[in-house]
């Protein structure tokens, strides 16, 4: 059945900052970044900041790892009379795009007109990803974790890739071509960080960091700001731009998968997955659409093997197949006649977080509304609908489906 | 690629904690006996050790000696030292445990080469000494 806010709301407005290597953004502070993303959100809306009234988080309002966004400090940053909606979802970077259907919960409940969403990460030595899981003290849970030595996200999504490999014999050229497909998108984007075309030998002699993955698995780590405005159909007719109408939006997961690779107790076949299938499977049903009717797909891609696991999980191939549908050219993007290639769906025609930066999977929501709006850089011919994803991770993760207006 | 020995990391640069729910398998660990939290009421077992048995909800624990083998259902190869970052070959594995059904360890392996690691890969375990005399259970091969 089709749900029940589909396309009443639409993404109206995104911003963001320029893209800094890691560190590089100091010494801007990260508050600077996420103003001047929600002011150039508000202003490709063609809104003022202090219309808004709504904050819909997504990593239980994390700004990065170590900073937290505050509602009232923002408020009181940006001048806003007053604030009717503020809330997260919880987790980390795999709620991003949910975070768009809580704004769509804030506007049909009628609490707010505005809502922003946004994202501001600044890598700070002490700051990294990789540093904050490795240094964090101990607890009683993760004292059944850390004594491996698996601190980094990229040696626990190694453990899944590896399981992958096993099960179904995907192979590390499937997740090389993961890298060099999305790379092949950002030659032209003047803020991407990774622009140079990448060869297999190139990938085939980037250092390997958890062994079965090499660096080149590893998204980015960059420092920015980016956010985006959510609001009904009705103001959205008002604003600059065609509106990408949210059409599902869904977040959650299932018990099996749960703390993932926190945990590492999900059993087969879930562990070499990227829980997804719980959302992938609500926004099918929401929709009454499937990945074959989807004309791009901006999948977050923290480690390459779980770009493969989530084709997957949202059925683009069947579970165990991924290795094939990657190595047959499938993610591509042909800039001659604007589609996919051999028939697949172009998967992160912006570069991705491998390639363009890594903002938490931002990025991603801007690509799709860019897309649905007709003015990607990468424009796919005629784009009537982008599946954006959220990171592999603890639960929740999520979906959004955009539609062109 | 060859990597050579696979050795667990330093115990001396591990620490752990402990709360009431899970402090009695590491208190049978600091006496060398692998255990894992088995329900009082309906036998499921669950690790990490948790309040409630997500089966029943009865909070009654059981702690039974296990056999201490398992069989590594994957892992990964890693070459620096994460506190460190220093050369170090080790190698986390998730190990299905023998004698409670459905749970795993992370731990390291050694008595082997790291390439030599394979899923399916039998091991027993292997005591580490880590910061505030607590023990770690981590493995070998078999």
């Amino acid at each position: 059945m089709a749900w029940v806010n589909q396309d009443k709301c639409a993404i109206v407005g995104v911003g963001s900052t320029d893209y800094y290597v890691r560190g590089k953004s100091w010494p801007r502070t990260i508050n600077d970044m996420a103003v001047e993303a929600i002011m150039n959100a508000c202003a490709d809306a063609g809104i003022s900041h202090k219309q808004i009234d709504g904050f819909s988080y997504y990593s239980t309002a994390g700004a990065g790892y170590l900073d937290k966004f505050d509602t009232a400090s923002l408020m009181e940053t940006l001048g806003m009379p007053h604030i009717s909606w503020s809330a997260t979802l919880t987790s980390g970077g795999g709620g991003c795009p949910g975070a768009i259907g809580l704004a769509t919960a804030g506007l049909m409940n009628e609490d707010c007109t505005y809502s922003v969403t946004l994202m501001a990460l600044q890598q700070l030595p002490q700051h990294r990803l990789g540093v904050v899981f490795g240094s964090a003290a101990p607890n009683p849970e993760n004292s059944f974790l850390q004594p491996s030595g698996l601190v980094g996200p990229g040696h626990l999504m190694s453990v899944l890739a590896r399981r992958h490999m096993h099960l179904y014999g995907t192979t590390q050229d499937a997740f090389g071509e993961v890298v060099m497909a999305t790379r092949a998108n950002t030659h032209n984007r003047p803020k991407a960080v990774r622009k140079e075309p990448l060869t297999k030998e190139q990938y085939d002699a980037s250092v390997m960091l958890a062994d079965p993955l090499r660096r080149l698995d590893f998204c980015l780590e960059t420092d920015g700001a980016v956010a985006v405005i959510t609001t009904t159909m009705d103001r959205a007719k008002d604003c600059r731009h065609k509106p990408a109408v949210v059409h599902a939006a869904a977040h959650g997961g299932q018990r099996e998968w749960g703390r993932a690779f926190a945990w590492m107790g999900m059993p087969d076949p879930h562990f070499a997955s990227s829980g997804h299938k719980f959302t992938a499977d609500r926004v099918w049903a929401q929709s009454g659409l499937s990945a074959k009717d989807m004309d791009v797909a901006l999948i977050y891609d923290h480690f390459s093997p779980m770009v493969l696991m989530q084709l997957e999980d949202y059925g683009f191939c069947e579970k165990g197949e991924g290795n094939d549908y990657v190595l047959s050219g499938k993610l591509r993007y042909d800039p001659v006649t604007g589609k996919g290639v051999n028939g697949g769906t172009p998967v992160n025609t912006h570069g991705g977080n491998l390639n363009e930066a890594y903002i938490i999977g931002m990025t991603h929501i801007v690509e799709g509304v860019e897309q649905v709006r007709g003015t990607a850089i990468n424009q796919v011919k005629d784009a009537e609908f982008a599946l954006v994803s959220g990171g592999p991770a603890s639960l929740p993760v999520s979906s959004l489906i955009l539609r062109k207006d | 690629m060859t990597y050579g020995p696979a050795r667990a990391l330093p115990g001396d640069q591990i620490r752990i904690t402990t709360n009431p729910d899970t402090e009695p398998f590491w208190q049978a660990a600091k006496e060398h006996k692998l255990t894992a939290c088995e329900c009082g009421e309906c036998g499921h077992f669950r690790m990490p050790p948790t309040a409630v048995c997500p089966e029943c909800g009865s909070r009654a624990k059981n702690w039974p000696a296990l056999p201490g083998t398992g069989t590594v259902f994957s892992y990964a190869i890693c070459n620096k030292n994460p506190k460190n970052g220093e050369d170090y070959v080790y190698v986390p594995v998730v190990v299905d445990l023998d004698g409670a059904p459905g749970t795993r360890l992370n731990a390291n392996v050694s008595g082997c080469d790291a390439e030599d690691v394979h899923i399916g890969m039998k091991v027993i375990v292997d005591w580490t000494p880590i910061q505030d005399d607590w023990v770690l259970p981590n493995f070998k091969k078999a």
